[in-house]
């Protein structure tokens, strides 16, 4: 379907996009790439009246690493990270899951910022910004905050972001060299929204036993969800294939995801389980009961 | 009525200039008002993949773009793609494997194709599978199409000197 009408702005300065933003209040919604918002308003799920295209606003496209953050401004795209010889050491957990990020043609366009800003549950990069802790650096009226994660998504495509509020950047903690990772997600068609989805990394100690567990899930709640029950289960453990059958089944208790047209609650219960004992044997370099 | 906005393309080498409302997606703008009905529109909502030109350099799905935020870029459909009247390697490589029955999913196909061979003229079949897993197509189970773009790897590799 097309469009509802709207009026549409290209501001090539960022207070100039928030004063626009700011104008137009609930009416308005800022488009980058458009690879979630468009497809909303071919729908009509969405008909701002105002859009305000800050695709052009410079310095939004930058990616950084150093010892404080790997630094990814608001505006660079998937194909940005995926092409990341950077990122391919700073932050591999995030090149892996930004490649299951829907098909070529989208990776293409999307950004980060779009895609933190639209909140979809399923996606992966709310679920990266969970599962690593990541700040989201956010521009409004009266200057620029840093946003935790946990406070950014409020529910299924809902954030605490105000109106006149843009993401300009996300922060993800530095990446460690004895990190241990592994990311996996299940959809029936490659490109599709992922069914359940689980990133998990931790810190190799020197006589073997995991720290710092991080488990997160997408998929299986309104938000992306970290698994702490998981991580207990890790945390401190030598990971064999017993702690990784206790992972699995730590997962699927974690989670209570709600009977939909794609999937039953169950079904994703299960399939969580699975996903969660995948990505820690591919993290420990193990073997996995299902493979072939 | 919205006012119309003015939308200056270049598509396959040649200027256009376009009067579009801000609704229009760039691939009604190519299709409508630059007469070029060579990039198909199946899904409207970015998953067929039928509408993909390139766009600056990349494959994006025109359906999922508005063509005001095309404004300046430069173009290429599937009418870019040939040589006048001569098929290009790709192309000609569709013809011989029959990578094509209906043929409306094939300008998507061929433009996602033709960015992924000249980037990565070396590509498997697993990445030809993975990247065209964006294009549906209804009539050919997808079989010659991968035979095709794997055939035409050669001319792509001759062209940018990075084969043997």
């Amino acid at each position: 379907m097309k469009a509802s009408r709207f009026d549409y702005f290209r501001p090539t300065r960022l207070e100039d996009a928030i004063a626009l933003l700011a104008e137009h209040g609930r009416e308005a919604k800022a488009i980058a790439g458009g690879q979630s918002l468009v497809p909303m308003m071919a729908f009509r799920l969405a008909a701002p009246r105002f859009l305000v295209d800050i695709g052009r606003i410079p310095g939004l496209n930058r990616i950084a690493a150093d010892h404080d953050a790997v630094r990814i401004g608001a505006l660079v795209r998937w194909r940005d990270i995926e092409r990341s010889p950077e990122l391919q050491v700073a932050h591999p957990l995030l090149v892996e899951a930004v490649r299951h990020i829907a098909h070529y043609q989208i990776r293409n366009r999307g950004t980060v910022g779009g895609s933190l800003a639209h909140a979809d549950p399923a996606a992966e990069m709310p679920g990266i910004a969970i599962t690593c802790e990541a700040r989201i650096v956010v521009a409004g009226p009266r200057g620029q905050r840093a946003i935790p994660a946990t406070g950014l998504f409020v529910g299924a495509l809902s954030t605490s972001l105000d109106s006149d509020e843009l993401i300009v950047e996300v922060r993800l903690p530095p990446w460690r060299d004895n990190r241990r990772w592994g990311f996996q997600e299940f959809s029936r068609r490659r490109g599709d929204f992922a069914l359940a989805g689980v990133a998990l990394f931790y810190d190799n100690s020197k006589d073997g036993q995991a720290a710092n567990v991080h488990v997160g899930a997408i998929g299986v709640g309104d938000t992306p969800l970290r698994l702490s029950a998981v991580e207990a289960a890790i945390e401190g453990k030598v990971v064999t294939e017993t702690i990784i059958r206790d992972a699995g089944a730590a997962a699927s208790e974690s989670v209570h995801p709600a009977d939909d047209i794609h999937a039953s609650g169950d079904y994703r219960r299960a399939l969580v389980g699975v996903l969660t004992e995948r990505a820690l044997a591919r993290a420990a370099g193990l073997p996995w009961r299902g493979d072939i | 009525m919205t006012d119309l906005a003015t939308v200056q393309l270049k598509v396959n080498g040649k200027a256009f200039e376009a009067s579009v409302e801000p609704r229009t997606t760039l691939a009604d703008c190519l299709r409508h008002d630059l007469k070029l009905t060579g990039t198909h529109i199946g899904c409207e909502h970015g998953v067929c993949g039928a509408c993909t030109v390139i766009v600056d350099g990349a494959p994006v799905r025109s359906c999922l773009m508005f063509a005001v935020q095309a404004d300046g870029a430069d173009i290429t459909t599937v009418e870019g793609l040939a040589h006048g009247n001569a098929l290009s390697p790709l192309q000609a490589a569709f013809r011989r494997h029959h990578a094509l029955q209906c043929g409306f999913c094939t300008p998507g196909i061929l433009t996602t194709a033709h960015v992924l061979l000249s980037e990565e003229p070396d590509a498997d079949a697993d990445r030809i599978r993975e990247v065209l897993s964006g294009n549906i197509c209804r009539c050919t189970g997808y079989i010659q199409i991968i035979e095709a773009v794997l055939d035409a790897r050669a001319a792509y590799k001759q062209k940018t000197g990075a084969g043997p």
